[in-house]
């Protein structure tokens, strides 16, 4: 953990690319695409109910994955729901982010015993998942796709400012850096010039395996009903929807269901490839 | 030996104490709960005496020390959407969770092992890189994914097992089991592949040991060389995992539940959260947080007591 920082790119421009992050970044890509497509064109018109071919299967009346049971394009609907999840993904992690690396950075440059009470508080934070949270501000405020946005980031929070101390920790206790210090440059000096460009390649990793646990929070809230609401396409919702027409209808489950678990794995597979990348330990092997 | 228990004893007191408090800072909503709980025909002044008569116009401090005083003797208060006292229902929900998070634990484990072992054993091998995919691709299924997939092969099409329900385990044990073995695979499929991928790089990180080269020497297989002295200490960070992990199993459960309609704590914080019962929601996120430290403090301590590199270091 504590050799997880990146090195200049451009030197390791010799490695081969590995075959997660060319994975990974496919399956991110073509979610990407679906998003920014479904704001041009989508298949079907999203509030064209097809009643006389409700629940149907895949390639019925020109509908690719069918309909839901009301009659409602799949695949129409599982494009602008990828606009949900990455958007709230984009916001969570944007939150994550900047409120943890300053922490992170801080706790990592400060005395050991106010970084131990950094660390602390941090551990009782951890103590509350993103799907707790979110169910918590969602009882609160009811629930939105601002709710779940907010409580998956703050959920977040705590992930970044762990990671981001350990290598700011290593990165202080550089040669480079003492001379530095030594020197006269100060300690926000410091921590713009040396450590956050030696943790930038740590945010981007945290960043990544972060938004897989957004997108799964975001789901499992609209699954059980706390996130969008039912005028906004999400796959959570999709896939409760679903849920109550196994017997006649499965497939329509497993629409929804296959684009959350490859859009975990694709951001999974960019965190894991980006990591192994970057972490000199993990080379030899 | 004693004083790091102790000291360890002190945190999870403290952090229980000001994950408490978080919890009834965030949720204290005012009068809003004196203005549910009269409806639509609730006056304005009506709102602010009942908003007395609870006791909701004190300062948040003198609230919580009550709620405190009341929490620690399982009184929880009385929700005011259903009127009946929260604690008793509560410590039923808590049991059926606990026997779902036990039970997937446990499938949990059956799977991570031998998976882990078996690829970090064939590391570098066609078969080592199949098992790692397959765990990659077991971490990215969300549980509730897994529990609608398996509900459409062993329920709908195969009718092995029921959809859905729950049966008290001391009335009828087999049939606790059959309503309970597709929540607890649900849940444990994916704790599984998320375990086993720290098994692997534990059990990595112990082949490369002498002590099992020098088993190896003696005549052992890999695998007997493993079994008999590596897991024990491979087990040590995997065991850290777990306790992390059992946090995510308890979340994980509230959308478990849901589907397979079993009635513990997770659907009645979703249903509580769905009702905007801030006391009962507050009741059920204290005890989940509760749960959480508890664990990490139990890990801890166990942690000690498995590595006594550990304990020596901590001693001196």
């Amino acid at each position: 953990m504590t050799e997880l920082l990146s090195t200049p790119p451009g030197r390791r421009s010799d490695r081969r690319v590995s075959p997660l992050i060319v994975v990974g970044a496919v399956l991110v890509g073509f979610i990407a695409l679906a998003a920014v497509v479904s704001f041009f064109w989508t298949p079907f018109d999203l509030l064209y109910l097809d009643y006389q071919h409700r629940s149907a299967g895949p390639g019925v009346n020109g509908h690719w994955l069918g309909t839901d049971l009301r009659g409602r394009d799949i695949a129409s609907r599982l494009m602008v729901g990828a606009r949900t999840t990455l958007y709230v993904g984009i916001v969570a992690v944007g939150i994550a982010a900047l409120v943890g690396t300053p922490i992170g950075i801080l706790a990592g440059m400060v005395r050991p015993g106010i970084s131990e009470f950094v660390m602390r508080t941090n551990d009782i934070l951890l103590a509350f998942p993103a799907l707790l949270v979110a169910i918590i501000l969602a009882a609160k405020y009811g629930g939105s796709v601002t709710t779940a946005m907010v409580a998956i980031g703050v959920a977040s929070v705590p992930g970044f400012v762990r990671v981001i101390r350990a290598g700011t920790m290593q990165v202080m206790s550089t040669d480079y850096v003492r001379a530095a210090r030594v020197a006269g440059r100060s300690g926000p000096a410091t921590a713009v010039r040396h450590v956050l460009p030696n943790v930038s390649g740590l945010i981007i990793v945290q960043a990544s395996s972060a938004y897989a646990i957004a997108i799964l929070a975001e789901a499992g809230l609209s699954f059980l009903g706390l996130g969008a609401p039912a005028s906004v396409p999400s796959w959570g919702r999709m896939l409760a929807e679903a849920q109550s027409q196994l017997t006649t209808a499965p497939l329509t489950a497993v629409w929804p269901g296959s684009a959350i678990a490859l859009a975990v794995l694709g951001f999974n597979l960019l965190g894991d490839g980006l990591r192994d990348r970057l972490d000199p330990r993990l080379l030899g092997r | 030996m004693l004083w790091p228990v102790v000291r360890r004893a002190l945190i999870f007191l403290v952090s229980t104490l000001v994950a408490s408090l978080l919890v009834f800072w965030v949720l204290d909503n005012g009068c809003e709960p004196a203005r549910v709980a009269l409806g639509t025909g609730g006056t304005p002044a009506g709102v602010q005496a009942l908003c007395a008569q609870m006791g909701l116009d004190r300062s948040l401090v003198v609230q919580y020390l009550n709620w405190l005083g009341g929490a620690v003797r399982g009184d929880f208060g009385t929700s005011y959407v259903t009127r009946a006292p929260i604690g008793p229902g509560l410590l039923d929900q808590l049991t059926v969770t606990l026997w779902l998070v036990f039970g997937s634990m446990v499938v949990a484990l059956l799977i991570a092992v031998p998976l882990g072992m078996a690829s970090a054993l064939r590391n570098g091998r066609p078969t080592g890189y199949l098992l790692s995919g397959l765990s990659q691709v077991g971490v990215a299924v969300p549980a509730f994914l897994a529990a609608i997939l398996l509900v459409l092969v062993f329920a709908v099409n195969l009718g092995w097992l029921p959809a859905n329900g729950y049966v008290v385990p001391a009335a009828d044990p087999l049939g606790f089991v059959a309503h309970m073995l597709l929540p607890w695979v649900s849940l444990g499929v994916v704790q599984g592949a998320v375990l086993a991928r720290f098994v692997r790089s534990a059990v990595l990180d112990e082949l490369g040991q002498d002590y099992l080269r020098t088993a190896r020497s003696k005549g052992l297989t890999p695998v007997r060389a493993l079994i008999r002295h590596g897991l024990r200490n491979a087990a040590i960070p995997v065991l850290t995992v777990i306790g992390v992990n059992l946090v995510t199993v308890l979340v994980g459960a509230v959308i478990i539940e849901r589907i397979f309609t079993i009635p513990g704590i997770g659907n009645g914080l979703a249903y509580a959260a769905d009702r905007r019962d801030l006391l009962t929601v507050q009741a059920i996120v204290v005890t989940l947080v509760l749960i959480a430290l508890l664990i990490s403090f139990v890990v801890d301590v166990t942690y000690s007591v498995i590595d006594p590199r550990l304990r020596t270091r901590a001693a001196s």
